[in-house]
Protein backbone atom coordinates (compact mmCIF):
# COMPACT_ATOMS: atom_id res chain seq x y z
CA UNK A 1 0.00 0.00 0.00
CA UNK A 2 1.55 3.21 -1.03
CA UNK A 3 0.53 6.74 -0.57
CA UNK A 4 0.96 8.94 -3.52
CA UNK A 5 4.18 10.50 -2.37
CA UNK A 6 6.20 7.36 -2.04
CA UNK A 7 6.29 6.83 -5.78
CA UNK A 8 4.39 3.65 -6.29
CA UNK A 9 6.56 2.91 -9.25
CA UNK A 10 3.85 2.45 -11.80
CA UNK A 11 3.06 4.46 -14.86
CA UNK A 12 5.77 6.60 -16.26
CA UNK A 13 5.13 10.04 -15.03
CA UNK A 14 7.96 12.42 -15.38
CA UNK A 15 7.28 13.88 -12.01
CA UNK A 16 5.19 11.60 -9.89
CA UNK A 17 5.13 13.41 -6.59
CA UNK A 18 1.94 13.57 -4.61
CA UNK A 19 -0.59 16.10 -5.69
CA UNK A 20 0.74 19.31 -4.22
CA UNK A 21 -1.52 21.64 -2.38
CA UNK A 22 -2.73 24.43 -4.60
CA UNK A 23 -0.01 26.89 -5.38
CA UNK A 24 0.37 29.50 -2.77
CA UNK A 25 0.38 32.44 -5.15
CA UNK A 26 -2.50 34.73 -4.55
CA UNK A 27 -4.28 34.47 -7.79
CA UNK A 28 -7.88 35.24 -7.24
CA UNK A 29 -9.86 34.99 -4.09
CA UNK A 30 -10.47 31.28 -4.30
CA UNK A 31 -6.86 30.48 -5.03
CA UNK A 32 -5.45 28.06 -2.52
CA UNK A 33 -8.59 27.40 -0.57
CA UNK A 34 -8.92 24.08 1.12
CA UNK A 35 -12.64 23.91 1.35
CA UNK A 36 -15.26 23.71 -1.30
CA UNK A 37 -17.04 26.89 -0.38
CA UNK A 38 -16.64 30.28 -1.91
CA UNK A 39 -17.16 32.36 1.13
CA UNK A 40 -20.70 33.09 2.08
CA UNK A 41 -21.89 35.61 -0.42
CA UNK A 42 -23.62 34.42 -3.54
CA UNK A 43 -23.35 36.49 -6.65
CA UNK A 44 -26.42 38.52 -7.60
CA UNK A 45 -28.46 37.24 -10.52
CA UNK A 46 -27.26 39.92 -12.89
CA UNK A 47 -23.57 39.45 -12.13
CA UNK A 48 -21.27 38.21 -14.83
CA UNK A 49 -18.56 35.61 -14.63
CA UNK A 50 -16.24 34.12 -17.18
CA UNK A 51 -14.59 30.78 -17.45
CA UNK A 52 -11.17 32.23 -18.05
CA UNK A 53 -10.84 34.01 -14.74
CA UNK A 54 -12.38 31.12 -12.86
CA UNK A 55 -9.92 28.76 -14.47
CA UNK A 56 -7.08 31.07 -13.54
CA UNK A 57 -8.33 31.18 -9.98
CA UNK A 58 -8.23 27.45 -9.49
CA UNK A 59 -5.14 26.73 -11.63
CA UNK A 60 -6.76 23.84 -13.43
CA UNK A 61 -5.33 24.76 -16.78
CA UNK A 62 -1.89 24.22 -15.37
CA UNK A 63 -2.75 20.68 -14.33
CA UNK A 64 -4.30 19.85 -17.67
CA UNK A 65 -1.40 21.33 -19.57
CA UNK A 66 1.02 19.33 -17.49
CA UNK A 67 -1.01 16.25 -18.26
CA UNK A 68 -0.70 17.04 -21.95
CA UNK A 69 2.98 17.74 -21.75
CA UNK A 70 4.10 14.86 -19.62
CA UNK A 71 1.85 12.11 -20.82
CA UNK A 72 2.41 11.00 -24.36
CA UNK A 73 -0.54 9.77 -26.39
CA UNK A 74 -3.64 8.73 -24.44
CA UNK A 75 -5.86 11.01 -26.50
CA UNK A 76 -9.23 9.55 -25.43
CA UNK A 77 -8.18 9.67 -21.79
CA UNK A 78 -7.13 13.29 -21.92
CA UNK A 79 -10.31 14.12 -23.77
CA UNK A 80 -12.45 12.61 -21.03
CA UNK A 81 -10.50 14.28 -18.25
CA UNK A 82 -10.91 17.63 -19.96
CA UNK A 83 -14.63 17.00 -20.15
CA UNK A 84 -14.80 16.21 -16.47
CA UNK A 85 -12.76 19.31 -15.73
CA UNK A 86 -15.12 21.43 -17.80
CA UNK A 87 -18.17 20.02 -16.07
CA UNK A 88 -16.78 20.76 -12.64
CA UNK A 89 -15.73 24.23 -13.68
CA UNK A 90 -19.21 25.06 -14.92
CA UNK A 91 -20.60 23.49 -11.76
CA UNK A 92 -18.44 25.84 -9.75
CA UNK A 93 -19.69 28.85 -11.65
CA UNK A 94 -23.29 27.70 -11.17
CA UNK A 95 -22.79 27.34 -7.46
CA UNK A 96 -21.52 30.89 -7.24
CA UNK A 97 -24.95 32.00 -8.35
CA UNK A 98 -26.53 29.58 -5.95
CA UNK A 99 -27.90 27.29 -8.64
CA UNK A 100 -28.20 23.99 -6.86
CA UNK A 101 -27.50 20.75 -8.60
CA UNK A 102 -26.55 17.38 -7.27
CA UNK A 103 -22.86 16.75 -7.11
CA UNK A 104 -21.74 14.74 -10.09
CA UNK A 105 -20.65 11.19 -9.36
CA UNK A 106 -17.01 10.87 -10.15
CA UNK A 107 -16.16 7.28 -9.39
CA UNK A 108 -14.17 5.94 -12.31
CA UNK A 109 -12.79 2.81 -13.76
CA UNK A 110 -9.49 2.87 -15.62
CA UNK A 111 -8.95 -0.10 -17.85
CA UNK A 112 -5.97 -0.82 -20.01
CA UNK A 113 -2.84 -2.89 -20.44
CA UNK A 114 -0.02 -2.68 -17.93
CA UNK A 115 2.14 0.40 -18.14
CA UNK A 116 -0.37 2.61 -19.91
CA UNK A 117 -0.29 5.26 -17.21
CA UNK A 118 -3.37 4.48 -15.15
CA UNK A 119 -1.77 5.31 -11.83
CA UNK A 120 -0.18 8.45 -13.16
CA UNK A 121 -3.45 9.70 -14.55
CA UNK A 122 -5.15 8.90 -11.25
CA UNK A 123 -2.60 11.09 -9.48
CA UNK A 124 -3.31 13.96 -11.84
CA UNK A 125 -7.01 13.37 -11.44
CA UNK A 126 -6.74 13.73 -7.68
CA UNK A 127 -4.90 16.99 -8.09
CA UNK A 128 -7.41 18.27 -10.61
CA UNK A 129 -10.41 17.41 -8.46
CA UNK A 130 -8.77 19.06 -5.50
CA UNK A 131 -8.16 22.28 -7.40
CA UNK A 132 -11.70 22.35 -8.63
CA UNK A 133 -12.87 22.12 -5.06
CA UNK A 134 -14.45 18.73 -5.50
CA UNK A 135 -12.10 17.03 -3.06
CA UNK A 136 -10.91 18.66 0.11
CA UNK A 137 -7.42 17.15 0.18
CA UNK A 138 -6.63 15.56 -3.15
CA UNK A 139 -4.24 12.84 -2.00
CA UNK A 140 -4.13 9.45 -3.65
CA UNK A 141 -4.26 6.26 -1.63
CA UNK A 142 -3.24 3.38 -3.83
CA UNK A 143 -4.26 -0.09 -2.64
CA UNK A 144 -4.68 -3.62 -3.90
CA UNK A 145 -6.77 -6.53 -2.75
CA UNK A 146 -4.39 -7.37 0.10
CA UNK A 147 -4.96 -4.00 1.74
CA UNK A 148 -8.71 -4.34 1.71
CA UNK A 149 -9.60 -7.97 2.18
CA UNK A 150 -9.02 -9.68 5.49
CA UNK A 151 -7.85 -13.19 6.19
CA UNK A 152 -10.43 -14.42 8.64
CA UNK A 153 -14.03 -13.75 9.56
CA UNK A 154 -14.48 -10.29 10.98
CA UNK A 155 -11.17 -9.04 9.71
CA UNK A 156 -12.34 -7.60 6.41
CA UNK A 157 -14.75 -4.88 7.46
CA UNK A 158 -12.41 -2.98 9.80
CA UNK A 159 -9.58 -3.36 7.34
CA UNK A 160 -11.59 -2.00 4.43
CA UNK A 161 -13.03 0.79 6.52
CA UNK A 162 -9.65 1.87 7.75
CA UNK A 163 -8.38 2.20 4.21
CA UNK A 164 -11.51 4.06 3.17
CA UNK A 165 -11.12 6.47 6.04
CA UNK A 166 -7.54 7.14 5.13
CA UNK A 167 -8.61 7.91 1.59
CA UNK A 168 -11.43 10.25 2.54
CA UNK A 169 -10.97 13.73 1.19
CA UNK A 170 -8.97 12.25 -1.66
CA UNK A 171 -8.92 9.47 -4.20
CA UNK A 172 -8.90 5.76 -3.45
CA UNK A 173 -7.13 3.95 -6.26
CA UNK A 174 -7.77 0.22 -6.26
CA UNK A 175 -5.29 -1.48 -8.52
CA UNK A 176 -6.20 -4.81 -10.11
CA UNK A 177 -9.68 -4.32 -8.71
CA UNK A 178 -11.03 -7.47 -10.36
CA UNK A 179 -9.18 -9.55 -7.77
CA UNK A 180 -11.72 -8.36 -5.22
CA UNK A 181 -14.22 -10.75 -6.67
CA UNK A 182 -13.30 -14.41 -6.83
CA UNK A 183 -15.90 -16.25 -8.77
CA UNK A 184 -14.64 -19.67 -7.86
CA UNK A 185 -14.96 -19.13 -4.12
CA UNK A 186 -18.35 -18.13 -2.78
CA UNK A 187 -17.10 -17.53 0.71
CA UNK A 188 -14.30 -15.30 -0.35
CA UNK A 189 -14.06 -12.23 1.87
CA UNK A 190 -13.68 -10.02 -1.20
CA UNK A 191 -17.45 -9.92 -1.51
CA UNK A 192 -17.66 -8.21 1.88
CA UNK A 193 -15.21 -5.57 0.73
CA UNK A 194 -17.26 -4.95 -2.38
CA UNK A 195 -20.39 -4.45 -0.31
CA UNK A 196 -18.74 -1.94 2.00
CA UNK A 197 -17.22 -0.17 -0.98
CA UNK A 198 -20.59 0.10 -2.68
CA UNK A 199 -22.19 1.54 0.41
CA UNK A 200 -19.48 4.13 0.96
CA UNK A 201 -19.31 5.01 -2.72
CA UNK A 202 -22.98 5.84 -2.57
CA UNK A 203 -23.16 7.61 0.79
CA UNK A 204 -19.85 9.42 0.96
CA UNK A 205 -19.82 10.70 -2.59
CA UNK A 206 -18.71 14.17 -1.61
CA UNK A 207 -15.77 12.94 0.44
CA UNK A 208 -14.31 10.18 -1.63
CA UNK A 209 -13.64 9.33 -5.25
CA UNK A 210 -12.96 5.69 -5.98
CA UNK A 211 -10.98 4.69 -9.05
CA UNK A 212 -10.87 1.02 -9.98
CA UNK A 213 -8.11 -0.03 -12.31
CA UNK A 214 -7.27 -3.21 -14.13
CA UNK A 215 -7.00 -5.02 -17.41
CA UNK A 216 -9.89 -4.40 -19.75
CA UNK A 217 -11.26 -7.90 -20.21
CA UNK A 218 -11.02 -8.87 -16.57
CA UNK A 219 -12.58 -5.62 -15.41
CA UNK A 220 -15.45 -6.14 -17.84
CA UNK A 221 -15.96 -9.53 -16.32
CA UNK A 222 -15.79 -8.01 -12.85
CA UNK A 223 -18.50 -5.47 -13.64
CA UNK A 224 -20.62 -8.17 -15.16
CA UNK A 225 -20.47 -10.17 -11.96
CA UNK A 226 -21.07 -7.04 -9.85
CA UNK A 227 -23.67 -4.98 -11.67
CA UNK A 228 -24.08 -2.71 -8.67
CA UNK A 229 -20.46 -1.69 -8.97
CA UNK A 230 -20.64 -1.04 -12.69
CA UNK A 231 -23.70 1.17 -12.38
CA UNK A 232 -22.20 3.28 -9.62
CA UNK A 233 -19.26 4.18 -11.76
CA UNK A 234 -20.00 7.02 -14.09
CA UNK A 235 -16.80 7.09 -16.05
CA UNK A 236 -15.35 4.02 -17.66
CA UNK A 237 -12.12 5.14 -19.27
CA UNK A 238 -10.07 2.84 -21.43
CA UNK A 239 -6.36 3.42 -21.83
CA UNK A 240 -5.20 2.41 -25.30
CA UNK A 241 -1.83 0.77 -25.90
CA UNK A 242 0.96 3.03 -27.08
CA UNK A 243 2.17 3.05 -30.63
CA UNK A 244 5.84 2.60 -31.45
CA UNK A 245 6.38 6.32 -31.95
CA UNK A 246 4.71 7.13 -28.66
CA UNK A 247 6.88 4.63 -26.83
CA UNK A 248 9.97 6.17 -28.33
CA UNK A 249 8.81 9.58 -27.27
CA UNK A 250 8.24 8.27 -23.75
CA UNK A 251 11.76 6.85 -23.74
CA UNK A 252 13.20 10.21 -24.74
CA UNK A 253 11.23 11.94 -21.99
CA UNK A 254 12.47 9.46 -19.43
CA UNK A 255 16.06 9.87 -20.53
CA UNK A 256 15.78 13.61 -20.38
CA UNK A 257 14.48 13.36 -16.84
CA UNK A 258 17.42 11.21 -15.80
CA UNK A 259 19.89 13.41 -17.68
CA UNK A 260 20.93 10.83 -20.23
CA UNK A 261 20.77 10.97 -23.99
CA UNK A 262 20.80 8.58 -26.94
CA UNK A 263 23.42 8.85 -29.61
CA UNK A 264 21.74 8.94 -33.05
CA UNK A 265 22.65 5.28 -33.57
CA UNK A 266 21.32 4.34 -30.19
CA UNK A 267 18.00 5.95 -30.96
CA UNK A 268 17.71 3.82 -34.08
CA UNK A 269 18.74 0.75 -32.13
CA UNK A 270 16.19 1.48 -29.43
CA UNK A 271 13.47 1.82 -32.00
CA UNK A 272 14.51 -1.54 -33.36
CA UNK A 273 14.51 -2.94 -29.84
CA UNK A 274 11.00 -1.69 -29.16
CA UNK A 275 9.71 -3.15 -32.39
CA UNK A 276 10.98 -6.57 -31.37
CA UNK A 277 10.00 -6.24 -27.75
CA UNK A 278 6.43 -5.29 -28.58
CA UNK A 279 5.98 -8.62 -30.35
CA UNK A 280 7.02 -10.55 -27.28
CA UNK A 281 4.78 -11.64 -24.45
CA UNK A 282 4.53 -9.63 -21.25
CA UNK A 283 5.16 -6.35 -22.94
CA UNK A 284 4.17 -3.72 -20.41
CA UNK A 285 4.22 -0.55 -22.48
CA UNK A 286 5.91 2.34 -20.69
CA UNK A 287 7.07 0.14 -17.86
CA UNK A 288 8.99 -2.07 -20.26
CA UNK A 289 10.51 1.03 -21.78
CA UNK A 290 11.68 2.16 -18.38
CA UNK A 291 13.14 -1.23 -17.57
CA UNK A 292 14.93 -1.34 -20.90
CA UNK A 293 16.43 2.05 -20.21
CA UNK A 294 17.53 0.97 -16.76
CA UNK A 295 19.37 -1.95 -18.25
CA UNK A 296 20.97 0.26 -20.89
CA UNK A 297 22.27 2.39 -18.08
CA UNK A 298 23.80 -0.68 -16.48
CA UNK A 299 25.49 -1.64 -19.72
CA UNK A 300 26.71 1.88 -20.29
CA UNK A 301 28.26 1.90 -16.82
CA UNK A 302 29.87 -1.49 -17.43
CA UNK A 303 31.27 -0.29 -20.76
CA UNK A 304 32.80 2.78 -19.15
CA UNK A 305 34.26 0.92 -16.20
CA UNK A 306 35.71 -1.76 -18.49
CA UNK A 307 38.03 0.84 -19.91
CA UNK A 308 39.34 2.61 -16.82
CA UNK A 309 42.19 4.54 -18.40
CA UNK A 310 39.97 6.28 -20.92
CA UNK A 311 39.51 10.03 -20.50
CA UNK A 312 35.84 10.94 -20.24
CA UNK A 313 33.97 14.15 -20.69
CA UNK A 314 30.49 15.13 -19.59
CA UNK A 315 28.94 13.98 -22.83
CA UNK A 316 30.47 10.53 -22.53
CA UNK A 317 28.85 10.04 -19.17
CA UNK A 318 25.46 11.12 -20.44
CA UNK A 319 25.43 9.30 -23.74
CA UNK A 320 23.97 5.87 -24.27
CA UNK A 321 25.47 4.23 -27.34
CA UNK A 322 23.89 1.77 -29.72
CA UNK A 323 26.00 -1.08 -28.33
CA UNK A 324 24.44 -0.56 -24.89
CA UNK A 325 21.11 -1.41 -26.41
CA UNK A 326 22.10 -4.00 -28.97
CA UNK A 327 23.43 -6.30 -26.24
CA UNK A 328 19.86 -6.86 -25.11
CA UNK A 329 18.61 -10.41 -25.13
CA UNK A 330 15.67 -9.33 -27.25
CA UNK A 331 18.00 -9.38 -30.21
CA UNK A 332 19.23 -12.89 -29.34
CA UNK A 333 15.72 -14.11 -28.76
CA UNK A 334 15.02 -13.03 -32.26
CA UNK A 335 17.75 -15.33 -33.49
CA UNK A 336 16.52 -18.05 -31.19
CA UNK A 337 13.03 -18.02 -32.64
CA UNK A 338 14.51 -18.68 -36.05
CA UNK A 339 16.29 -21.82 -34.92
CA UNK A 340 13.92 -22.91 -32.20
CA UNK A 341 10.39 -22.78 -33.50
CA UNK A 342 8.81 -22.45 -30.06
CA UNK A 343 11.01 -19.50 -29.24
CA UNK A 344 10.65 -20.56 -25.65
CA UNK A 345 14.06 -21.70 -24.60
CA UNK A 346 13.69 -23.14 -21.10
CA UNK A 347 17.29 -22.32 -20.34
CA UNK A 348 16.76 -18.66 -21.13
CA UNK A 349 15.88 -16.35 -18.32
CA UNK A 350 12.30 -15.14 -18.16
CA UNK A 351 11.59 -12.77 -21.00
CA UNK A 352 10.75 -9.80 -18.80
CA UNK A 353 14.46 -9.71 -18.12
CA UNK A 354 15.39 -8.92 -21.67
CA UNK B 1 -28.15 19.99 33.96
CA UNK B 2 -25.79 20.26 31.03
CA UNK B 3 -22.62 18.29 31.57
CA UNK B 4 -19.61 20.44 30.87
CA UNK B 5 -16.53 18.40 30.13
CA UNK B 6 -13.70 18.89 27.68
CA UNK B 7 -13.32 21.83 25.36
CA UNK B 8 -16.08 24.10 24.14
CA UNK B 9 -18.56 22.77 26.67
CA UNK B 10 -19.68 26.23 27.73
CA UNK B 11 -20.38 27.18 24.13
CA UNK B 12 -23.53 26.35 22.21
CA UNK B 13 -23.33 22.88 20.63
CA UNK B 14 -21.00 22.81 17.64
CA UNK B 15 -22.51 22.11 14.26
CA UNK B 16 -21.15 19.27 12.17
CA UNK B 17 -19.24 21.75 10.04
CA UNK B 18 -17.64 23.33 13.07
CA UNK B 19 -16.72 19.90 14.36
CA UNK B 20 -15.16 19.08 11.02
CA UNK B 21 -13.02 22.20 11.17
CA UNK B 22 -11.87 21.45 14.71
CA UNK B 23 -10.97 17.91 13.73
CA UNK B 24 -9.15 19.11 10.64
CA UNK B 25 -7.11 21.37 12.86
CA UNK B 26 -6.10 18.38 15.00
CA UNK B 27 -5.25 16.27 11.95
CA UNK B 28 -3.05 19.00 10.61
CA UNK B 29 -1.16 19.02 13.89
CA UNK B 30 -0.47 15.34 13.26
CA UNK B 31 -2.77 14.04 15.97
CA UNK B 32 -4.65 10.77 15.89
CA UNK B 33 -8.41 11.01 16.26
CA UNK B 34 -10.75 8.77 18.20
CA UNK B 35 -14.44 8.65 19.07
CA UNK B 36 -15.52 7.61 22.57
CA UNK B 37 -18.91 7.22 24.22
CA UNK B 38 -20.31 6.58 27.68
CA UNK B 39 -23.43 6.67 29.77
CA UNK B 40 -21.51 7.38 32.94
CA UNK B 41 -20.64 11.05 32.70
CA UNK B 42 -19.00 11.41 36.11
CA UNK B 43 -16.19 13.95 35.78
CA UNK B 44 -13.75 11.48 37.33
CA UNK B 45 -14.58 8.80 34.79
CA UNK B 46 -11.85 9.14 32.22
CA UNK B 47 -12.41 5.72 30.70
CA UNK B 48 -15.06 6.06 28.08
CA UNK B 49 -15.69 3.25 25.67
CA UNK B 50 -13.98 3.34 22.30
CA UNK B 51 -16.04 3.56 19.17
CA UNK B 52 -14.09 1.57 16.62
CA UNK B 53 -10.35 2.03 16.54
CA UNK B 54 -8.53 5.32 16.78
CA UNK B 55 -7.90 6.79 13.38
CA UNK B 56 -4.28 7.22 12.46
CA UNK B 57 -2.98 8.36 9.09
CA UNK B 58 -6.16 10.07 8.04
CA UNK B 59 -5.84 13.19 5.95
CA UNK B 60 -9.31 14.60 6.04
CA UNK B 61 -11.79 15.21 8.82
CA UNK B 62 -14.67 13.74 6.87
CA UNK B 63 -13.61 10.29 8.06
CA UNK B 64 -14.06 11.37 11.67
CA UNK B 65 -17.40 13.03 10.97
CA UNK B 66 -18.46 9.84 9.24
CA UNK B 67 -17.60 7.68 12.26
CA UNK B 68 -19.11 10.21 14.64
CA UNK B 69 -22.42 10.02 12.83
CA UNK B 70 -22.27 6.23 12.89
CA UNK B 71 -21.76 6.38 16.63
CA UNK B 72 -24.63 8.85 17.06
CA UNK B 73 -26.85 6.47 15.17
CA UNK B 74 -25.90 3.58 17.39
CA UNK B 75 -25.97 5.52 20.70
CA UNK B 76 -28.29 8.50 20.30
CA UNK B 77 -28.73 8.80 24.06
CA UNK B 78 -25.13 8.56 25.16
CA UNK B 79 -22.43 11.09 25.63
CA UNK B 80 -20.07 10.98 22.68
CA UNK B 81 -16.80 12.80 22.45
CA UNK B 82 -14.19 13.34 19.81
CA UNK B 83 -10.66 12.95 21.08
CA UNK B 84 -7.47 14.23 19.51
CA UNK B 85 -4.40 12.38 20.73
CA UNK B 86 -1.10 14.18 20.49
CA UNK B 87 1.62 11.55 19.96
CA UNK B 88 4.58 13.92 20.15
CA UNK B 89 7.28 12.57 22.51
CA UNK B 90 6.89 15.24 25.15
CA UNK B 91 3.17 14.99 25.33
CA UNK B 92 1.71 11.60 24.41
CA UNK B 93 -1.68 12.44 25.74
CA UNK B 94 -5.04 13.84 24.79
CA UNK B 95 -4.54 17.19 23.13
CA UNK B 96 -8.16 18.10 22.69
CA UNK B 97 -11.48 16.47 23.39
CA UNK B 98 -15.00 17.74 23.19
CA UNK B 99 -18.50 16.38 23.55
CA UNK B 100 -20.40 16.06 20.29
CA UNK B 101 -23.52 14.26 21.49
CA UNK B 102 -25.47 14.24 24.73
CA UNK B 103 -28.72 12.75 25.96
CA UNK B 104 -31.85 14.86 25.63
CA UNK B 105 -32.46 14.69 29.37
CA UNK B 106 -29.55 15.14 31.68
CA UNK B 107 -30.73 14.62 35.25
CA UNK B 108 -27.45 15.85 36.71
CA UNK B 109 -25.66 15.05 39.95
CA UNK B 110 -26.31 15.09 43.64
CA UNK B 111 -23.82 15.66 46.41
CA UNK B 112 -23.48 12.84 48.95
CA UNK B 113 -22.08 13.74 52.34
CA UNK B 114 -20.52 11.03 54.43
CA UNK B 115 -19.93 11.67 58.12
CA UNK B 116 -16.44 10.72 59.22
CA UNK B 117 -14.81 10.85 62.61
CA UNK B 118 -14.35 14.17 64.32
CA UNK B 119 -17.21 15.76 62.39
CA UNK B 120 -15.24 15.54 59.15
CA UNK B 121 -17.37 15.21 56.06
CA UNK B 122 -16.43 13.47 52.80
CA UNK B 123 -18.20 14.59 49.67
CA UNK B 124 -19.09 12.45 46.68
CA UNK B 125 -20.59 13.53 43.39
CA UNK B 126 -23.23 11.03 42.36
CA UNK B 127 -24.84 11.02 38.92
CA UNK B 128 -28.54 10.24 39.09
CA UNK B 129 -28.25 8.41 35.82
CA UNK B 130 -25.99 5.71 37.21
CA UNK B 131 -28.67 4.49 39.60
CA UNK B 132 -29.92 2.47 36.67
CA UNK B 133 -27.89 -0.37 35.23
CA UNK B 134 -25.52 0.20 32.41
CA UNK B 135 -27.35 0.43 29.11
CA UNK B 136 -30.69 1.55 30.59
CA UNK B 137 -29.65 5.02 31.54
CA UNK B 138 -30.99 8.17 29.90
CA UNK B 139 -34.07 6.57 28.47
CA UNK B 140 -36.55 7.07 31.33
CA UNK B 141 -39.24 9.00 29.48
CA UNK B 142 -38.56 7.32 26.19
CA UNK B 143 -37.17 10.50 24.76
CA UNK B 144 -35.16 10.02 21.62
CA UNK B 145 -32.81 12.80 22.31
CA UNK B 146 -29.87 13.85 20.31
CA UNK B 147 -28.67 16.91 22.08
CA UNK B 148 -26.47 18.34 19.44
CA UNK B 149 -28.89 18.22 16.57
Amino acid sequence: MTDAGSGSGRGFSIRSGSAPAPAAEENGADGGKETTDFGDELLPDDAQVDVQSEEAAVHTKEVLDRLDRELVGLVPVKQRIREIGDLLLVDRLRRRFGIESTRPTLHMSFTGSPGTGKTTVALRMAELLHRLGYLRKGHLVSVTRDDLVGQYIGHTAPKTKEVLKRAMGGVLFIDEAYYLYRQENERDYGQETIEILLQIMENERENLVVILAGYKDRMDQFFQSNPGMGSRIAHHINFPDYSLDELLQIALLMLEEQRYEFSPDAEKAFRDYLERRMQQPRFANARSVRNALERSRLRQAARIVANPSQKLNKGDLMRIEAEDILQSRVFDADEATKTNSTGDDPAAEPSWET
Amino acid sequence: MKVTQGCFSFLPELTDDEIRLQVQYCIELGWAMAIEFTDDPHPRNPLWEMWDLPMFDIKDASAVVFEMNKCREAYPNHYIKVVGYDPSPHRQTTGLDFIVNRPAEEPGFRLDRTELNDRHIAYTVHAYAVDKPHGERYQANGSKGNGSK
